[in-house]
């Protein structure tokens, strides 16, 4: 539309090439995502170790992919923000470490249900049965999809291995035992039978039964052993972050 | 309409041009349109009417992404390949590089990959990363199908025959770019097996979530914005038939514009876990934002300077100013949005779902409208059937958004109000519940606007296949003007 005459001399060389618009283009728009993304990656201070974080149990990892699958994370969200009627009505504000081993985060971007972060042993096994087959008999005035299915389907464990092996590969540090005691401990924690060895490996996490279905591991037993472990790691009671004063 | 009577099409086709290819876009552009519509009135509805959750496959958690992903990617995307395809050529007057093939594969690549998606989000397939959902192999999909894209819009702007580089360009050459950069960076995963659908996110906690929201901010300021300001700069003259109102503006604008966005990614974590440094730059960059977006609109809307009149007789160029309106209100309320003390009330709310609305249906979706009703009697060579109907249309749609936006609002900051609401003894008002009772009417007058801008939506659609059915005008030369 312009007429070239008029044209600062500078910016006409940049519009008349192609290779110029391109590469400088593309180094204008690099700077601010790298200038915020590298040192957040480099920086010990992006998140502070906290006592009690441990990588998630198999069968709450299996649980945590189920969250993910059914977009939970769209009206949930994982992230309590430092207010006094945040902190009040959910628990502690998130910490990072909390989900230094969530691949993906679920913070979320919505409530259009009440945050989650820290849900984990606020409700038993039973209500959370009761509340995921018929959010309505428990909240009636709940606007959530009922997910009796969950009950009905069984869960995929035969995979667990492929799992844990990808979530070692970005790097939770799964042990060489999590790995091969990983179906042992589903059933364990999905029973409550003989969960020593678990509890062992995975101190704090919440066993069955779940969904109350003897000799049955559904996927409503993994999200409820999911939901059941949320925010409830880290005891903020005695918190000390560790690497401060 | 003598407006536009002044305003002649060429017969026949014009030489070297690959107008088929744009033709298609344009058709993909309607159809998922009209789908990404139909499925944010279902989930809208799904929200006020939660017992229509039938089943594992229809609940709003598998169907929120077939909308947003529908809309953004099925609507937004063919509409800005279709105008881009069509305005590189026209400005550098010459046809697209690489021969209709690769337009061709670019076609149906780009629409296997929204078949490829779509259907997986309805089976659970999702890498739960909000607008990047598609998992592993169909991002690696999407890869191929971008590199072409890039291949055929830069080998055309190389092959130009005119001396510059017009700036409609400029702004859709940085959204190609951004976009490629966005989408490999953000899909970093390791799937579980080459079989399997589920990978894992290279990232975890607030590096994930910086990555993401790097990705997810700029999605909207680089596809939702860029590229349709891209639409603006060749539409909005060519309809006004003015033009553009300060060349020294897009220029200032365009670079403040891309150095700008990239930072303001952090605005969706305030007060998270995210390291608050990370956070005030966020801030401080979406306020700084403000100032090229509106250069935009000024240099969109001032445009029709000596041409305000045809506002009233034209339907199609309302559609053309109104989103650049609507894009400099979407761009006022995010900065504003973006301030801590604001975004504590604002975030996790209803009040976010209106601003992208007014900024989606407004200013998106308007001007893709425009450049579809200016592009149809061009690439088919007939006049639009009915400018009566886009008259109906700009009015359905209009009235959607005016419901939409300010249901939203209203529902949003109360939402947040009653979250922090405490009552004479100090203790939390409402319970949650109390919070979602509240939303019931306004969920109910948000899916009502939803079926108003469907409707419009159906009427375009109708009014574009009837334009169709009309046998090419004899003549060398017809006009766009309606004659039914």
């Amino acid at each position: 539309m312009a007429t070239p005459s008029l044209a600062p001399k500078g910016h006409a060389i940049i519009e008349r090439s192609t290779a110029l618009l391109f590469m400088f283009t593309l180094m204008v728009m690099s700077i601010g995502g790298l200038v915020e993304l590298v040192p957040l990656f480099k920086l010990e201070t992006t998140i502070a170790p906290v006592k009690g974080m441990r990588p998630y149990t198999p069968l709450e990892q299996l649980g945590r992919n189920i969250y993910t699958r059914e977009g939970c994370y769209l009206c949930h969200s994982q992230m309590i923000r430092p207010f006094r009627d945040e902190v009040e009505r959910y628990g502690h504000y998130s910490i990072a470490a909390e989900s230094m081993y969530d691949h993906p985060f679920l913070w979320g971007s919505k409530r259009t249900g009440p945050d989650l972060a820290r849900v984990g042993s606020k409700y038993s096994n039973a209500w959370h049965l009761a509340h995921l087959e018929d959010p309505r008999s428990v909240v009636p005035v709940s606007i959530m999809p009922a997910y009796a299915f969950l009950k009905d389907k069984e869960l995929r464990t035969d995979d667990i291995d492929l799992h844990l092996a990808a979530l070692t590969k970005v790097g939770v540090p799964y042990t060489a035992e999590m790995r091969a005691k990983a179906l042992e401990d589903i059933k364990a924690q999905a029973s409550g039978e003989n969960a020593d060895a678990l509890l062992a490996r995975y101190p704090k996490a919440k066993v069955g039964p779940f969904a109350g279905q003897p000799g049955r591991i559904t996927e409503m037993d993994a999200l409820i052993a999911y939901l059941q472990i949320l925010g409830t790691l880290v005891d903020f009671s005695d918190v000390r972050l560790e690497g401060k004063d | 309409m003598s407006t536009l009577d002044a305003h002649p099409v060429r017969a026949g086709s014009i030489p070297h041009y690959n107008e088929a290819v744009v033709r298609r876009f344009t058709l993909a552009t309607i159809a998922w349109g009209l789908f990404g519509f139909a499925a944010g009135t279902w989930i809208a509805t799904q929200l006020a009417f939660p017992l229509l959750n039938f089943n594992e496959f229809s609940t709003f958690g598998r169907l929120r992404p077939v909308h947003t992903s529908a809309v953004i990617l099925g609507f937004g995307g063919n509409a800005l390949i279709a105008t881009s395809l069509y305005v590189v050529q026209r400005t550098c007057q010459v046809g697209l590089w690489g021969g209709p093939r690769l337009a061709n594969f670019l076609f149906w690549g780009y629409q296997a990959f929204l078949l490829l998606i779509l259907s997986g989000y309805v089976l659970g397939v999702t890498q739960s990363r909000e607008y990047a959902e598609p998992e592993w192999y169909a991002d690696l999909w999407l890869v191929v199908v971008w590199v072409t894209y890039m291949a055929i819009f830069v080998g055309t702007l190389v092959r130009r025959r005119e001396p510059h580089i017009y700036v409609a360009n400029w702004f859709y050459l940085a959204f190609i770019i951004t976009v490629a950069v966005l989408h490999i960076v953000n899909n970093f995963a390791v799937p579980i097996s080459l079989t399997s659908t589920k990978s894992y996110s290279a990232f975890s906690g607030p590096q994930d979530a910086l990555v993401q929201w790097w990705y997810g901010h700029n999605m909207v300021g680089f596809f939702l914005t860029a590229g349709f300001i891209g639409i603006m700069y060749y539409f909005v003259p060519k309809q006004a038939e003015r033009p553009i109102y300060s060349y020294r503006l897009s220029i200032v604008h365009f670079w403040a514009l891309i150095f700008l966005y990239i930072w303001a990614g952090p605005h969706h974590l305030h007060y998270t876990a995210l390291p608050d440094w990370a956070q005030t730059l966020g801030m401080a960059f979406s306020i700084m934002l403000w100032m090229p977006s509106w250069g935009g609109m000024i240099n969109g809307i001032m445009t029709l300077s000596g041409a305000w009149g045809k506002l009233r007789t034209d339907p199609i160029l309302r559609f053309l100013v109104v989103a650049v309106a609507f894009y400099g209100m979407a761009t006022f309320e995010g900065p504003l949005m973006a301030l801590k003390a604001v975004n504590s009330l604002s975030h996790y709310t209803d009040w976010t779902v209106g601003h992208v609305h007014s900024g989606a249906l407004g200013w998106v979706a308007f001007i893709a409208f425009g450049a579809i009703y200016y592009m149809v009697p061009r690439l088919w060579r007939r006049p639009l059937w009915s400018l009566r109907l886009v008259e109906w249309h700009f009015w359905f749609a209009a009235i959607a958004i005016v419901l939409y936006i300010t249901a939203m609002w209203v529902s949003g900051i109360a939402q947040g109000l009653m979250w922090r609401a405490y009552d004479q003894f100090g203790f939390l008002q409402y319970s949650f519940a109390d919070s979602v009772a509240m939303l019931h009417p306004y969920y109910v007058i948000r899916a009502f606007a939803g079926v108003l801008y469907l409707t419009g939506g159906i009427l375009m659609a109708v009014n574009v296949a009837m334009t169709l059915r009309q046998p090419i005008p004899t003549g060398a030369r017809i006009t766009a003007a309606a004659t039914a």
